[in-house]
């Protein structure tokens, strides 16, 4: 049995929530650079080239790319055989989140719940999804979510003789529907299978992946290829004035699912892609 | 789309300096700009149905919706970029008729609130959003004038120096995401 401190899970968290806001994902500039060269409006390419700069300056002057900081989502791989000693896991995950907003100079974004909305004053809770995995390590994948575009994001129930060409449709529709509104050129996440719930999780992995990364499966690559180019072809353009680059990747997630069921969830990345991972 | 020379403006706005932007403009703010977002808009809508004065006159001044990140030591704001400007779409008109002259946002706005800015004479400038390093440093002073309570959500009235935007409603009814999206939007059907 491998033993980790909980001390060394609350320093994770902290330095990944700050770097993670601070240096957006190397994969982010990568497409902002491919973009570039994509995008035909000249004024699209001026807001390609005003990310890339925003990119260096903010990590010149150690402050956020963006000011939504966004909810920090945690995406676990725990290995069996390791032993979280020194508290609780979940906690230490929650102080790092709360030390790295606020000693890295973080908006705080969370409100205590839905109704009531009263800031938590620490980025507090975390959203902490936790697989265990075999092996004796533990993984952290830190996605940083911002809510402009979380807000366009949609799960529709298909059913199976709709099938894929109404999945399709759907998923360019949430892109469409987006418009200027949620910050384009976005990262669309997909979620297909599983119950209800599941599919809404799936599409937030979805956005783990690297931008641009086909995927392993080939007929699920073609259909992110496909999905692409028709969002793509929407018109909306970086920043929503007008442009061939609406999407920087698409990604899907699958899994089993209901032989009732097609479960179709769209979860909207803004181009102010963040996220960083490490292994312990 | 062509790319026009940057056009300079500067606050209080005056109906004069706002009849010539198009839709499409880049222009550069320089002045003092207030700061308002949900909640802020939400009080100020309350302060309005009570009879009470409003933290500020939004005569002839620019609203920036944006709730920036806490200033790190030595800095006068943290970062600051746009939110999205339609969730204070059904806030806006009665600030808009009370002379508020111009917004920095994103996303469209409502059908409602871009009739009561054409006839009150307010335009709508789009800041590219997660740019808010880049715009941060065209921040010259900051200080709450109201709300403090709200954290990131309080008035904030800025001095801004060569604020970088894009004309997005003007006042002669165009609209550069409906112009924008017409001119390059390539759909194949099914």
């Amino acid at each position: 049995m491998r033993k980790i401190h909980v001390d060394d899970i609350v320093a994770t968290l902290r330095q990944l929530c700050i770097d993670a806001n601070i240096e957006i994902r190397p994969d982010t500039v990568e497409a902002y650079h491919r973009a570039l060269e994509q995008e035909e409006s000249e004024t699209g390419r001026e807001v390609l080239q005003q990310l890339i700069l925003n990119a260096e300056v903010a990590k010149e002057l150690r402050i956020p790319f963006c000011q939504d900081t966004g909810y920090a989502v945690v995406f676990v791989e725990l290995g069996q055989n390791v032993h979280i000693s020194g508290g609780s896991f979940v906690d230490a995950l929650n102080e790092g989140v709360r030390l790295g907003y606020q000693q890295g100079f973080l908006r705080k974004s969370i409100v205590n719940n839905a109704l009531q909305r009263i800031n938590t004053g620490d980025n507090t809770p975390a959203v902490v999804n936790t697989e265990i995995v075999p092996g004796d390590k533990l993984k952290i994948r830190l996605l940083i979510k911002g809510a402009g575009c979380d807000n366009v994001s949609a799960l529709r129930m298909c059913t199976p003789a709709e099938g894929l060409a109404a999945a399709k449709d759907f998923i360019v529709e949430i892109a469409d529907n987006a418009g200027p509104n949620a910050s384009p050129p976005y990262v669309i996440g997909v979620g297909m299978g599983g119950p209800f719930a599941q599919a809404a999780l799936l599409a937030q992995k979805a956005l783990l992946w690297p931008i641009g990364k086909p995927n392993p499966d080939k007929s699920l690559a073609a259909i992110e290829a496909e999905l692409l180019e028709r969002i793509n072809s929407l018109g909306i353009g970086p920043a929503g004035f007008g442009g061939s680059i609406t999407a920087l990747g698409v990604h899907i997630e699958t899994s089993a699912t209901h032989i009732a069921s097609f479960p179709v969830a769209v979860n909207v990345d803004c181009h102010s892609h963040r996220g960083k991972e490490v292994v312990i | 789309m062509t790319v026009r020379e940057t056009i300079y403006i500067e606050t209080p706005l005056t109906g004069r300096a706002l009849s010539v932007l198009h839709s499409g403009d880049q222009v550069q703010i320089f002045g003092v700009i207030y700061t308002a977002r949900d909640a802020a808009h939400e009080r100020m809508w309350k302060a309005i149905q009570q009879g009470q004065e409003l933290p500020f006159d939004p005569k002839g001044q620019i609203i920036f919706y944006v709730g920036p990140t806490p200033p790190p030591p030595g800095r006068i704001i943290g970062s600051a970029g746009p939110t999205t400007a339609s969730r204070m779409d059904p806030f806006t008109p009665m600030l808009i008729e009370r002379g508020l002259k111009g917004m920095i946002g994103k996303g469209r706005r409502s059908e409602k609130v871009r009739q009561t800015a054409m006839a009150h004479g307010c335009v709508y400038f789009g800041s590219v959003e997660g740019t808010a390093a880049l715009l941060s440093g065209c921040i010259q002073h900051a200080e709450v004038v109201a709300f403090e309570d709200l954290g990131p959500e309080a008035i904030y009235r800025l001095t801004v120096t060569g604020f970088p935007s894009i004309v997005v409603n003007d006042l002669h009814g165009r609209d550069l995401y409906e112009e924008g999206r017409h001119l390059y939007r390539r759909l194949r059907t099914g």
